[in-house]
C-alpha cells in the first residue's frame, strides 16, 4: 500500500512546530550543516586529496537527486557544470518563484520550516564555494518573504550565516529578493535578469548558461526550494542511503500538490515512484477519490504546462521482466508510477509535481481557455512565437468559450500551437503555453469540434432570424 | 608628412585558425573567430558562416554592429555535428565520411557558434515552415498599412513575406491595438502597432549612443517600445534607430510622408558637416534631395551618422542660392548678370596683369581636394598669400568632430592653409589695409565675419568671390561665381584622420551655378598656361602625382570607402 513518506515535511505539520530557529534546533536543525562543515579531506587511492566540498558534491551525484522545480535535471550534474576556474565568484540562487498553476509545495516549506531551506542552502553554498546567495521569492508571497527574512536574521545571530561560520573560516551571506509578480521569473535566466534589476527576459543559451555566465555574468547555480532542502538530507543520511528512497533514477521523496475535484486536495510527500497517479487520486490516505457520483475525465499530472492525460488512456511503459530484459507493458494512465521517467514515457511530465484532477463536470474548452489566459498574461513577450502565439491561442479560446466557436477551431488552435515549441523560443515557456493546447485539443478534439459546430448552427439560426445581426466576437 | 598612401592600417593580427563547415551541403572554410559587434574576436556564429557562404539567413533582430538579442526567431536553422561514438571518436559512414548527428532542435543562427565539421541547413522544409510560422506571428497584430507606411519598399516584413509569407491570413481574432504616432522625440515618430519588438533601437541607444532612454513597457503581446516616462528620446544619434528599424515603426519626422522610397535615386556621397566625413547615401528625386542615410564604412563611421549631419542638407535648396554669374563694375553699386565666358576671361586678364604679391586667396576648407589643388596652382603663379577659415564646434565621443570643415586636411595638404588654420588672415587684412593687396579671391567663405569687413573690402581693386549661398561678401564682390554644393558635383575630401574619400554627384546645380573645379580649371589654364585634366578622375590623379600628401593615390583606387593617408 502506498504511504506518505515525510522527509522534508517531517516536522512541518506537527502540532506545536513553529518556524523559529529554536524550534528547528530542538528538532535536530543545523546538524547537517555541522556535519558538512566537519568533513575532512579524504585521501584517494591515487594519492590525491578530495576536498570536503568535492565530497559533498560527489555525494549529491550519488544520491541521484533530480531537480524538483520542473525539468527534473540531475542536481549533481548541474553542479558539475559550474565554471570553477574563471576566478569569478560563484553565486547560488534559490528559485522560490513557485508560480506554476497547481503547485503549492515550496510555500509549505518556506512558511513552516524556513530553516530547513536555509540549512540546505548553506550546505549547497559550502559545497560549491559560494559566498553570496539569494532566495528569489515570488512577489505574491509576501508572508513567505517575511518569514525567510526573519529566519535569515536568526541564522545570522547564531553564526550559521555571516563571517567565519561556526568558527570554520567559511563566510556566506544570504539575502531574500522579492519578485514583482511574473511567472517568467521562475525561468532561471529570467530570474537572474530580474535579480539584476532588469525585465525578466530569459537569456539566450548559448552563450548565457548560468553555470558559466549567470548572475552578473558569473557562474551561478539556480536550484528549487525543495531540491536545496534535499541536499541537507543527503548530507545527513548519505547519498547512497538517499538513493534507496524512491525508485532507481527517481530517488528521494517528492511533495505532490494535489488539487482539483478530489475529496482531499492538499500536499502529500511520497517516495518518488512509490505511488501511482490512481493511488494519489483515489487512496484514502491521499486524494480520497472523486466526489460522489463523478467520473474522472482528465488529469494534468505535473503543473498546468504538462500535457493532459485523458481518463482511460493507455501507455506502453518500458519495464524489466524477471530475466532483466526490457519489455513494454501496457499501462493505464491511473497505473502510471508518479515519477519522472514514467510520465515522460507517457508523453507528459511530472514537472513541479502538481496534479490537477478534473471530473466529468468540467468543460474542457473552458478549462483550456482558463489555462491559456494565464499563459497569454504571463508571456514575457521577448521572442516572437510565444509572445504572439500565446495571446492568439487565448483569444481563439476565449471566443470559443463565449459561444463564438467554429467547427474548424480545433485544427486552427493546433496549427498555432505547433508553431511555438521545439526550440523555436528562447525559453521553455514556448512549450509551457503550447503543450496544454496541443494535448487538450489532441485528446478531446471531439468536444472542441462539437462546440464549434453547435456555435455555428446557433449563429446561423440567429442570422436567419430577423432583427439583430451578430458577428464573430472580436472579428475585424 | 609622409608621402605614402596606405589603406586603413590593420593591427598585425595573429593568423586565425580556419575550420570547415558545410552550409546547405557546400563545404567552406571559415575563420574560427570573427569580430563581434564591438570588433572583438569571438567564436564565429552560424549567421557569419552563412554570410561567408553567400547564403542569406533572414533576420530582424540581428545586426552585426549591435549586441545579439536572439528574439525574433527568424534566423532559425537546422544543424548537425559529427556524431561521436562511445569512445568519443567520430563515427564514420561506410564511405569514410563523418556521420552527422542532426540536432533534434533548431538553433538561432545569430547566436550559435559553429564547430568543426558542423553542417548548417538553411533551406530545409522544416526551416521554411518555422520561418513561415514566425512571420505569421509577426504579422497577425501588424496593421498591414503598407500603402501609407514610409518603410514600404525597404521593409523586412515585406521582403521576407515574398519568401515566407502566406497570401491570406487565417487570423480571425481582434488585433492588439497600441499607440500610434507616438512623439518619441524631436526627430522620431513611433508607430507601436508596426513594431515587431526586435529591440534594435533599444540596444542601439543603450550600447552605441550611450543614452539608455528606450525600453519596453507592458507584457507579452502588449509589449510596447517607449521612452523613459516623462522624457524625450533626444540625443544626436536618434535617427539611426530609423535606419535600423527593420519595419515602419520608427520614422523620421523629417522624411515621413515625403516620398515613396522606390522613387528615390541613391548616390554615394559624404556628409560635409564636420571633419569626420561620414559616408552617406543621398536620396534624391528630380533634382531634389529627400534624405541622407549613413553608408557603412568601418574605417570612418561604421553604419551610423549623427542627426545634425543627417539633417544638414536643406540649405542646398535654399532660396538664397547664387544662380547667376554677377559682375559689378569698379565704382558701381549694383551687380549685374553676366556670363561665365565673360567673367572668366575678364578675371583671367585681371589676374594675369596683377603684380606678383598683390593677390590674396581665401579658400574654404569646404572645397574639394581638387579645387584646392587648382587654387594652389593660382597661388603659386600669382605669388599670393593664402589661407582658409577655421570653423569649430562641439565634438562628441562617437562621430562628431570639433572641426566643422570637411576638408581641413585637404587644404593643408594642398598648401592653401597651414597647421594653424586661419593664421594668415590677419596678415591678409593688414595687407589690404596697407594697400599691398589689391586683389582678393574668396572661395566659400564670408570674410566679413573674419576681420575683413566691408571697409577693408572697399579698398580692393578687385574682389572675386565664389560661393553657393549669397553672403555679405558676395554682395560686395566685383565678380560673383556661383558654385555647386558637394552633392551637385564630384570630388574628394580628406577627413581629420587623413581618410581621402570621394563623393558622387546626386543632383544638378541650379541656374548657372557650376562645380568650382570646372571653372577653376579654365582660370588656371588662362592664367598659368597649365592645361590640366578636364575630368575629375584626371584632375585627382594629376594632384596625386604632384602633391606629396596624396602620393600613390588614384581616383579609382579610392573605391567607395576611401584610402587613408598619413597626416
Amino acid at each position: 500500500m502506498p504511504q506518505e513518506y515525510k522527509l522534508i515535511l517531517k516536522h512541518a505539520d506537527e502540532p506545536g512546530y513553529t518556524p523559529d530557529i529554536d524550534c528547528y534546533l530542538r528538532h535536530g536543525g543545523y546538524e547537517g550543516l555541522k556535519k558538512a562543515l566537519a568533513i575532512q579531506p579524504k585521501d584517494l587511492p591515487d594519492g590525491k586529496k578530495m576536498s570536503p566540498q568535492e565530497q559533498i558534491r560527489e555525494d549529491v551525484k550519488v544520491s541521484g537527486l533530480r531537480g524538483r522545480g520542473g525539468a527534473g535535471f540531475s542536481c549533481g550534474l548541474k553542479w558539475s557544470f559550474v565554471d570553477r576556474r574563471s576566478g569569478k565568484p560563484i553565486y547560488l540562487i534559490c528559485n522560490a518563484d513557485e508560480s506554476e498553476p497547481g503547485t503549492f509545495k515550496d510555500r509549505q516549506i518556506m512558511h513552516k520550516d524556513p530553516h530547513q531551506l536555509i540549512e540546505g542552502m548553506i550546505i549547497s553554498c559550502f559545497a560549491n564555494d559560494v559566498h553570496l546567495a539569494y532566495i528569489y521569492i515570488r512577489g505574491e508571497m509576501p508572508e513567505g518573504a517575511k518569514i525567510l527574512i526573519k529566519a535569515l536574521a536568526e541564522a545570522r545571530a547564531k553564526n550559521f550565516l555571516g563571517k567565519n561560520i561556526l568558527g570554520t573560516g567559511y563566510d556566506l551571506e544570504m539575502y531574500v529578493h522579492r519578485g514583482a509578480g511574473a511567472y517568467i521569473c521562475g525561468e532561471e535566466t529570467g530570474l537572474i535578469e530580474s535579480l539584476e534589476g532588469k525585465r525578466p527576459y530569459p537569456r539566450i543559451k548559448p552563450p548565457y548558461f548560468p553555470a558559466v555566465l549567470g548572475l552578473w555574468m558569473c557562474p551561478t547555480i539556480v536550484n528549487n526550494v525543495e531540491t536545496l532542502c534535499n541536499v541537507k538530507h543527503i548530507v545527513e543520511m548519505g547519498g547512497a542511503n538517499f538513493a534507496k528512497l524512491g525508485t532507481p533514477n527517481n530517488t528521494g521523496t517528492r511533495i505532490v500538490s494535489l488539487s482539483g475535484q478530489v475529496k482531499r486536495p492538499g500536499y502529500y510527500e511520497i517516495e518518488v515512484g512509490k505511488a501511482t497517479l490512481g493511488e494519489l487520486i483515489n487512496d484514502p490516505k491521499f486524494g480520497g477519490g472523486l466526489r460522489d457520483g463523478r467520473k474522472l475525465k482528465a488529469i494534468i499530472p505535473g503543473g498546468s504546462s504538462s500535457k493532459v492525460l485523458k481518463a482511460g488512456e493507455k501507455f506502453k511503459l518500458k519495464k524489466k521482466d524477471a530475466e532483466g530484459r526490457e519489455v513494454l507493458v501496457e499501462t493505464d494512465m491511473l497505473d502510471l508510477p508518479y515519477d519522472f521517467d514514467s510520465l515522460a514515457q507517457a508523453g507528459t511530465m511530472s514537472g513541479s509535481s502538481a496534479i490537477i484532477v478534473m471530473d466529468d463536470s468540467v468543460d474542457i474548452v473552458e478549462t483550456l481557455a482558463n489555462l491559456s489566459e494565464f499563459y497569454a498574461h504571463e508571456s514575457c513577450g521577448q521572442c516572437t512565437p510565444c509572445r504572439e502565439g500565446a495571446l492568439w491561442m487565448n483569444k481563439a479560446l476565449q471566443r470559443m468559450a463565449h459561444g463564438q466557436g467554429r467547427a474548424g477551431d480545433a485544427d486552427y488552435l493546433v496549427k498555432i500551437a505547433d508553431n511555438i515549441p521545439g526550440g523555436r523560443t528562447i525559453c521553455a515557456f514556448g512549450e509551457a503555453c503550447s503543450w496544454p493546447v496541443q494535448s487538450f485539443v489532441g485528446k478531446f478534439k471531439d468536444e472542441f469540434v462539437a462546440k464549434g459546430v453547435a456555435d455555428e448552427a446557433r449563429r446561423a439560426k440567429e442570422v436567419a432570424a430577423p432583427g439583430e445581426i451578430k458577428q464573430l466576437a472580436g472579428a475585424h | 608628412m609622409s608621402t605614402t598612401a596606405t589603406t586603413e592600417p590593420k593591427p598585425a593580427a595573429p593568423a586565425i585558425e580556419k575550420i570547415k563547415v558545410k552550409v546547405d551541403g557546400r563545404e567552406i572554410e571559415v575563420p574560427k573567430l570573427m569580430p563581434d559587434w564591438t570588433g572583438k574576436l569571438t567564436p564565429t556564429t552560424m549567421i557569419q558562416a552563412c554570410e561567408l557562404a553567400k547564403t542569406d539567413v533572414p533576420h530582424y533582430c540581428y545586426h552585426p554592429k549591435l549586441p545579439i538579442a536572439g528574439n525574433c526567431r527568424m534566423c532559425l536553422v537546422e544543424f548537425g555535428t559529427p556524431a561521436l561514438g562511445p569512445d568519443r571518436k567520430p563515427v564514420l559512414n561506410p564511405d569514410g565520411s563523418a556521420k552527422i548527428a542532426k540536432s533534434p532542435r533548431p538553433a538561432i543562427a545569430c547566436a550559435t557558434p559553429i564547430s568543426p565539421g558542423m553542417e548548417i541547413y538553411n533551406n530545409t522544409p522544416a526551416v521554411k515552415q518555422m520561418r513561415e510560422g514566425v512571420l505569421e506571428f509577426l504579422l497577425i497584430n501588424h496593421p498591414l498599412d503598407c500603402p501609407i507606411c514610409d518603410q514600404a519598399g525597404e521593409c523586412k516584413l515585406q521582403e521576407y513575406s515574398v519568401d515566407y509569407g502566406q497570401s491570406a491570413s487565417r487570423f480571425v481574432e481582434a488585433k492588439v491595438h497600441k499607440p500610434k504616432a507616438v512623439d518619441l522625440g524631436p526627430r522620431i515618430m513611433l508607430d507601436d502597432e508596426r513594431c515587431i519588438l526586435c529591440t534594435r533601437c533599444v540596444r542601439f541607444t543603450r550600447d552605441i549612443a550611450g543614452d539608455d532612454k528606450l525600453g519596453i513597457v507592458n507584457r507579452g503581446s502588449y509589449n510596447t517600445i517607449a521612452a523613459y516616462p516623462g522624457t524625450q528620446f533626444d540625443n544626436n544619434y536618434t535617427l539611426n534607430t530609423v535606419d535600423i528599424c527593420p519595419v515602419g515603426a520608427l520614422t523620421s519626422k523629417d522624411f515621413r510622408f515625403q516620398m515613396r522610397v522606390w522613387f528615390l535615386k541613391e548616390t554615394k556621397s559624404l556628409c560635409n558637416s564636420c571633419g569626420t566625413g561620414c559616408n552617406v547615401l543621398v536620396s534624391s528625386r528630380e533634382e531634389k534631395m529627400y534624405r541622407y542615410t549613413p553608408r557603412e564604412n568601418d574605417a570612418v563611421n561604421g553604419p551610423w551618422m549623427c542627426d545634425a549631419g543627417r539633417l544638414n542638407y536643406k540649405w542646398v535648396h535654399s532660396e538664397n542660392r547664387l544662380k547667376d554669374v554677377l559682375k559689378r563694375a569698379v565704382g558701381q553699386g549694383t551687380q549685374v548678370k553676366t556670363t561665365w565666358l565673360t567673367a572668366i576671361s575678364e578675371i583671367s586678364d585681371l589676374l594675369k596683369r596683377t603684380p606678383v604679391g598683390s593677390v590674396a586667396i581665401i579658400a574654404s576648407a569646404k572645397q574639394t581636394n581638387e579645387e584646392l589643388y587648382l587654387l594652389a596652382k593660382l597661388k603659386t603663379k600669382l605669388g599670393a598669400v593664402s589661407d582658409s577659415v577655421e570653423h569649430t564646434g562641439a565634438a562628441d565621443r562617437l562621430l562628431v568632430s570639433a572641426d566643422k570643415n570637411p576638408n581641413t586636411n585637404g587644404a593643408r595638404l594642398n598648401g592653401i592653409c597651414f597647421t594653424e588654420i586661419g593664421s594668415n588672415l590677419p596678415q591678409i587684412a593688414q595687407g589690404i589695409a596697407s594697400g599691398k593687396i589689391k586683389t582678393l579671391v574668396v572661395f566659400g567663405e564670408d570674410v566679413t565675419t573674419q576681420g575683413i569687413g566691408p571697409d577693408l573690402l572697399a579698398k580692393l581693386d578687385t574682389l572675386i568671390v565664389s560661393d553657393i549661398l549669397s553672403t555679405p561678401t558676395t554682395q560686395l564682390a566685383h565678380y560673383v561665381l556661383p558654385g555647386a554644393a558637394h552633392v551637385e558635383k564630384r570630388g574628394s575630401f580628406t577627413n581629420t584622420k587623413g581618410r581621402v574619400q570621394k563623393f558622387m554627384k546626386a543632383i544638378e546645380a541650379p541656374g548657372d551655378a557650376r562645380p568650382e573645379w570646372e571653372f577653376l580649371h579654365d582660370l588656371v589654364l588662362n592664367v598659368t598656361g597649365l592645361n590640366g585634366y578636364v575630368t575629375i578622375e584626371g584632375l585627382f590623379n594629376q594632384m596625386a602625382a604632384e602633391v606629396p600628401g596624396f602620393a600613390g593615390l588614384t581616383w579609382a583606387g579610392l573605391g567607395d570607402t576611401g584610402v587613408t593617408v598619413t597626416i
